[in-house]
């Protein structure tokens, strides 16, 4: 293997998390709903993934695990903020909390259980080209999901006519509301798919990227996945390529301490950061941009006029 | 009627739990993560339940893990000294000053705090000398090595974790003198993904052995993987890399726990300050696995070395990086010089994050 494909292949797995979870809360902030529980959601998909693979002994049957954890605390949290139109930023941060503490309990048995990873879906020929092989096509399913999702969110919001009730719903529910379209449904299904991606993200960490169960193992990658969908600028596109820019930076700062270049390992740990900020500032300056993509009700809970 | 019946009750209740408390000394420990991490707060509970294992119903023990370095800490430490605890381990640096706090309003309560450096009457401090260990696995790895490249995983740049890698080279270089370490900060104490992440970037530059300062076994499943070799950190983290793992540095307090305790119980408990290491058995080897025999051998030798101290891994002639000397012929470095070192040995290339 070389250097550069070795490289590849890491900036792959440390990119894949994010980026699944930042597209499920990308759909779900476009209908309007601001979910700052991603990371709750997401380590409730973690630990439920890999006790449920340990259980049953299948991978597969871990993924379906995590990713419906990650739906049930959705649920929790679509009833709340949707539904009973609480603050959505109390009840994410809530959310998290409580994923954090309730996961721990799930899997305090589960602690120093070590487990294969996931397969790695392998192409007959593909698989064996030189460069390209290892690093397209022999990565795991949730991998090329994470691609299909992308393709798959973008074509909804842009192509279908599901996807531009969700955005109008997103840009003001009033008068969607007026127009006859079903606001709390549509927020409850944009709400659910983020649980769901968010969940599968769990389930990659535990069961892919480091396969173990370790309390608080997401490590703040929820919240990553939530800058990344405002670096974005709630398009499927860019998300994609700030979470593969948040991975390939983490990766290749650890190459270039390795390789003894000297760069301040604080100073390339921030750069994400620093870049999700300088992103936020040139977003918020131009007014007109910020209105193109913002929507517009994003964090306002919805009460229709009677 | 009522009222009556339930103000006994209470009473009951009271004095019940009074006598409870006369006979059984009552244990409070304050963790600073979860008992579940696998390292740090794991091994300060394998502790307390130590202590429930040798004293029996002598003891009764409680704990509150999870307590933020902040405000809550002193509510919880005095918790426990409220409702009668009355030997209490604050496990983590940022305790310390609550500790303090806590310690001056409950003279008759013993307070032990781990890694800190404020001693009262009823205040003493413990820690660990891990760096011996360190040196340990640091000849370990300079024999067992194909390239010659070793990776380390570091957390934080702060004295203990630049004395474990200043042991670690030391030791390496007493048996290979041209070995190379590659060290890689992550700035995390937990986190699984970017561990592995620094272990792969590690093994992808040439290194064949994997050495760690953060707490979970990330590392050492990555190493299986790859089939390179680690040391494990903390705990024993054989499970996680049965063919990988060289050996394993444990933080053992399980000692260290049940002779204080012993002590509040005879009442010959004083304050104190302990810096224990493989002599007071705090710094436990795990078994030397997957290495040839003279190789284990060489380790259980200096194991025996330092532990009977007629060695101690700062020895003299040590130079810095920069080439200045810091310890002549045969002069041992001293607690104080070890405790605030921010500089590297001689032989490691990289620069000393500042």
């Amino acid at each position: 293997m070389t250097i550069l494909e070795a490289v590849l292949l890491t900036v792959i797995t440390a990119s894949t998390p994010l980026l699944l979870a930042a597209i499920g809360e990308l759909v779900a902030e476009r209908s309007g709903v601001l979910n700052l529980g991603v990371e709750g959601m997401m380590i409730m998909g973690a630990v439920c993934a890999f006790t449920a693979a340990v259980i049953t002994g299948n991978g597969l049957v871990g993924v379906v695990a995590g990713a419906t954890a990650g739906l049930v605390m959705a649920f929790v949290f679509a009833v709340l903020a949707v539904s009973l139109a609480t603050n959505q930023v109390a009840t994410g941060l809530a959310l998290t909390l409580f994923g954090i503490g309730v996961s721990g309990m799930i899997g305090e048995n589960y602690v120093g259980v070590a487990r294969n990873p996931l397969p790695q879906l392998h192409v007959p020929v593909l698989s064996d080209l030189p460069l390209v092989g290892q690093v397209v096509f022999g990565q795991d399913g949730l991998v090329y999901l994470s691609f299909a999702l992308v393709v798959g969110v973008t074509w909804f919001l842009n192509r279908t006519r599901a996807g531009l009730t969700l955005r109008a719903v997103g840009d003001n529910h009033h008068s969607a509301h007026s127009l006859g379209l079903p606001v709390v449904r549509v927020r409850y299904l944009a709400v659910l798919f983020g649980g769901l991606c968010a969940g599968m993200a769990g389930a990659y960490l535990s069961l892919s990227y480091t396969p173990m169960w370790m309390k608080e193992m997401t490590a703040g990658r929820g919240w990553i996945a939530l800058a990344l969908v405002v670096f974005a600028s709630w398009m499927p596109g860019r998300a994609l390529i700030g979470a593969y820019l948040f991975g390939a930076i983490t990766i290749l700062q650890f190459h270039a301490q390795g390789a003894g270049l000297g760069i301040p390992s604080q100073f390339m740990t921030a750069l994400p950061y620093v870049a999700t900020i300088v992103v936020l500032v040139i977003i918020s300056r131009e007014r007109t941009r910020a209105r193109a993509n913002t929507p517009l009700c994003l964090g306002t809970p919805f009460v229709p006029e009677r | 009627m009522m009222r009556t019946l339930l103000a006994a009750a209470a009473a009951m209740a009271m004095l019940t739990g009074l006598a409870q408390a006369e006979d059984k000394l009552k244990i409070g420990f304050v963790y600073v993560g979860p008992v579940g991490d696998f390292g740090w707060t794991y091994q300060h509970d394998q502790g307390r339940l130590a202590i429930e294992k040798e004293f029996g119903d002598k003891v009764e023990t409680t704990y509150v893990e999870n307590v933020s370095e902040g405000p809550d800490a002193e509510r919880v430490i005095r918790q426990l000294a409220a409702d009668g605890n009355k030997l209490i381990f604050t496990t983590s640096f940022g305790f310390m000053n609550p500790t303090v706090k806590v310690a001056e309003r409950f003279p008759d309560v013993k307070f032990e705090h781990a890694t800190g450096y404020k001693r009262l009457d009823n205040l003493a401090t413990y820690s660990s000398r891990f760096y011996e260990g360190r040196y340990i696995i640091g000849q370990i790895a300079g024999r067992m090595s194909m390239s010659g490249i070793v990776g380390y995983i570091a957390s934080f740049p702060i004295p203990e974790v630049v004395q474990g890698i200043n042991a670690f080279m030391l030791g390496m270089q007493s048996v290979r003198p041209d070995a190379q370490l590659k060290i890689v900060w992550v700035n995390s104490w937990f986190d699984p993904g970017k561990e592995a992440d620094a272990a792969k970037a590690l093994i992808d530059q040439g290194a064949d052995i994997i050495t760690q300062h953060t707490d979970s076994p990330a590392a050492m499943q990555v190493a299986e993987q790859r089939g390179v070799k680690a040391f494990g950190q903390a705990s024993d983290m054989i499970q996680f890399g049965p063919n990988a793992q060289l050996t394993s540095i444990i933080d053992d307090w399980s000692a260290y726990y049940i002779k204080r305790t012993r002590q509040v119980l005879d009442g010959t408990w004083t304050s104190g300050d302990v810096w224990g290491g493989l002599a007071d058995n705090m710094v436990v080897m795990a078994p030397y696995t997957n290495m040839p025999e003279d190789v284990a051998q060489m380790a259980r030798e200096t194991e025996e070395a330092i532990r009977s101290g007629r060695f101690h891994p700062f020895t003299g002639p040590i130079f810095k990086q920069n080439g200045e000397q810091a310890a002549k012929e045969g002069e041992v470095l001293s607690d104080e010089v070890l405790l605030g070192m921010n500089w590297y040995v001689k032989g490691i290339t990289d620069t000393l994050p500042q």
